[in-house]
């Protein structure tokens, strides 16, 4: 087996499901469904199937290996469970056939971006996986065309630009020193000339462009608009994966490749706290539940951030446990909001009220999403936070560590005063025949509650199986 | 008066590089047209080429920044096309182009 | 290195100060084009014939009548709007050249970097072989981004004829 059938298989799905003309329509949704689900079987069982040193079959034909490391499985995973349950979800949007047809196509197209950007172990192949990715989510974003949909898209595709000049920038000063652009020739060439001002300053106009497609602080001015006007299976898919995978999952790659130096090290705790307190306190003012919970998603990229920024291996392990319990508990949240404004017809906070009685799937797994979100035990959100936390500690960040504790308590608050306005108290006027979303909404909705609560109550289990062989796995 | 050496040569093309950028970023942040904006996205593209090419010239591997160029190329192409699309599906909503009439997401 | 050289690289800039500062977008686009022609050459000089023709014939040609068919299709402003955006225009855009005349006399001044180390030397194949033997991936990247740009222009171009309903 080969990494590279990660992304050839969903090449020939988008083929199968557009050559024959009305049963690929009707097929692509299984085709998808069965594509994510091969996936993150690929994914899992990679260590069997994928760890042969040597380049096998159809890999030999891609000289510019693909290979998928511990960081990359999570990715993986966490892109197949969010990709499902936003293919679910879409099923029950008000869209037609065909529409749900080039929904589907996107999501495959976008699957295949993201699967190249964990894989991708050349610098430049990164950069045009990431604009796969970008362009897919564009298109997706402005999906209904409606005025706040393309305005949100048109943010992203100019902010996405400047990321991109400042990545490709950042490459070109690179191949000043190095011989080409894949990670092995880098790290060769950064031991012999890694002071000169030159790659300096290219590693840090990469990081810029990649804390634009982050949306960490002091770029994050496009992700609220993106999230709040894309429709919900696609606000679901970027919340929960694309923004993960194309800015936080790349910082990660890329201060493992360019090895982790003080100054970095600084830049993104100071990022990382800057986007927690500045994501949080955003989204306690917010009235639309969707931009709140956009600003909840900068505050929580800004812990994994602070995991990355503390610069050792049990950080580096910890972020990534938080990047898994993140895509779980916020795609949950997501999927919620899309069973609200699909049931009551509105985003709007103060218009809701005592829906618990009326949806109380969708109510009880929300509670669990917030509470993971604000870090309460034993809940999965919980222990990746504190994981995170003596992280900071032993590397002897204190004040980092307060302010992370400190944001918890804000993160608790706002989401809990929107549990409450939403799902507490009593019934609004106008909602009385509300009732539970379809199927296809609350069946992943419980799916990634059970993620999120059994993640949490088998921590002693993932700690030993996962966390530890990470971190021993980055001290080498 | 023609540089010849790597650092001079680095030190011409990076300028040039430069001052497209500038360019670029300028019109990025001071207009208000949205055709306008991608025109400035293709400048500052423009200044990665220019950049691209130039340190291929100058390191001796043409052939590889060559085929990177290439690459960008197409990706610059796609990106227009979108942008474009973009901005006829706001001129049917709206009936201008005007970025300023587009701030109903702020805040 | 010619002076000719230079004298494109300076052409360059003009013509995008001049696409940047050009009243109507079609002015803008032609300055872009330009632009883009100029850059083309000079690729072709620094010895990448191959890129040269890409920009020439996509940057130049596909994009230039890409953005003049969407002007043609969105058709923003009359006349008389133009010349009264161009007064507020001009006030915002007038600082342009001064600006980048600073940053040509910061980069003057800052003169000639010393002491960087690069890699010269090893050339590795033509582009032809580098580009089928060693950056397929990027080849594949490329032919997802046309299928993505085709399903972009399906979407976004798409429901013409429901708006006319």
């Amino acid at each position: 087996m080969m990494p590279s059938l990660l992304i050839l298989i969903p090449l020939f799905v988008i083929m199968a499901i557009n050559l024959p003309k009305h049963t690929g329509r009707r097929l692509a949704f299984y085709l998808a469904l069965a594509l994510f689900a091969t996936q993150m079987i690929l994914a899992v069982f990679h260590q069997k199937l994928f760890l042969t040193n040597e380049a096998v079959g159809i890999d030999r034909f891609f000289r510019v290996d693909l290979s998928i490391d511990h960081l990359g499985v999570v990715a993986l995973v966490c892109m197949g469970i969010v990709s499902i349950s936003s293919l679910f979800v879409s099923r029950y949007m008000p869209l037609d056939e065909s529409e749900r047809f080039k929904f589907t196509n996107l999501l495959v197209i976008m699957s295949i971006g993201m699967c190249g950007i964990v894989m991708a172990k050349d610098i430049f192949s990164l950069y045009v996986f990431l604009e796969i990715t970008a362009i897919a989510s564009f298109i997706l974003i402005a999906f209904k065309k409606d005025i706040g949909g393309l305005e949100g898209a048109f943010k992203y595709l100019v902010l996405s630009a400047i990321a991109t000049v400042f990545m490709l920038l950042s490459i070109a000063a690179i191949l000043l020193v190095s011989k080409d652009t894949s990670f092995a020739a880098i790290t060769e060439a950064l031991k012999v000339s890694g002071s000169q001002p030159v790659v300096i300053a290219a590693i840090a106009i990469f990081l810029c462009g990649l804390f634009i497609k982050g949306g960490i602080f002091p770029f994050h001015g496009w992700l609220p608009d993106a999230y709040e006007s894309s429709p919900a299976p696609v606000s679901i898919l970027l919340a929960g994966i694309v923004t993960k995978v194309a800015g936080v999952y790349t910082i990660m790659r890329i201060t493992m490749l360019f090895g982790s130096s003080a100054s970095i090290n600084n830049v993104l705790l100071l990022l990382g706290t800057l986007s927690i307190l500045v994501g949080a306190f955003a989204a306690l003012g917010q009235d639309n539940f969707k931009r709140m919970l956009a600003y909840s998603s900068i505050s929580q990229v800004g812990y994994i951030i602070l995991g990355i920024g503390a610069g050792t291996p049990l950080g580096m392990a910890a972020a990534i446990f938080h990047f898994f319990n993140h895509a779980m508990f916020k795609s949950l949240l997501f999927v919620n909001a899309a069973a609200l404004e699909k049931e009551t017809g509105t985003v709007s906070m103060s218009k809701m009220g005592g829906l618990a009685e009326r949806m109380p799937v969708t109510g009880t797994t929300s509670v669990i999403g917030i509470l993971s979100a604000a870090g309460i035990p034993p809940l999965a959100g919980f222990w990746s936070k504190l994981l995170i936390i003596v992280a900071l500690w032993q590397a002897g960040r204190y004040s980092y560590a307060a302010i992370a504790i400190f944001a918890g308590v804000v993160t608790l608050g706002y989401l809990l005063t929107m549990q409450r306005k939403v799902f507490f108290g009593k019934l609004s006027a106008g909602l009385d025949d509300v009732k539970e979303a379809g199927f296809g909404i609350v069946l992943p909705s419980v799916i990634l509650a059970s993620i999120v609560v059994l993640t949490g109550l088998l921590f002693p289990f993932i700690f030993q199986s996962f966390i530890i062989p990470v971190k021993e796995l980055l001290q080498h | 008066m023609t540089p010849n050496n790597p650092s001079e040569l680095l030190y011409v093309f990076g300028s040039f590089t430069i001052l497209l950028l500038v360019a670029g970023f300028y019109c990025l942040v001071v207009t208000r047209s949205f055709l306008r904006a991608v025109i400035a996205i293709e400048l500052l593209i423009k200044a990665v080429t220019l950049f691209f090419i130039a340190v291929g010239y100058i390191t001796g591997k043409p052939a590889l920044t060559q085929a990177l160029v290439i690459t960008v190329i197409v990706v610059e192409v796609v990106v227009v096309v979108i942008a474009g699309g973009i901005a006829i599906s706001v001129f049917r909503k709206n009936d201008s182009l005007d970025i300023t009439l587009l701030n109903k997401l702020k805040g | 290195m010619n002076t000719i050289d230079i004298v494109l690289l300076v052409a360059m800039t003009l013509a995008a100060v001049w696409s940047v500062m050009g009243r109507s977008l079609l002015k803008a686009t032609i300055g872009l084009a330009v632009t883009s022609a100029i850059l083309s050459i000079l690729i072709f000089r620094l010895g990448s014939p191959l890129a040269a023709v890409f920009e020439l014939s996509v940057c130049t040609g596909l994009i230039t009548v890409v953005f003049v068919s969407t002007i043609s299709l969105t058709k923003p402003l009359t006349h008389k709007d133009i010349i009264e955006m161009s007064k507020k225009r001009n006030r915002r855009f007038i600082y342009l050249p001064i600006i980048l005349g600073l940053v040509a006399f910061a980069l003057i001044r800052a003169g000639i970097p010393k002491g960087l180390i690069m890699s010269t030397g090893e050339t590795v194949g033509n582009v032809t072989e580098v580009l089928w033997n060693m950056r397929q991936l990027d080849m594949f990247g490329q032919v997802i981004l046309i299928i993505a740009g085709a399903l972009g222009v399906v979407v976004l171009f798409a429901e013409a004829k429901d708006d006319a309903k």
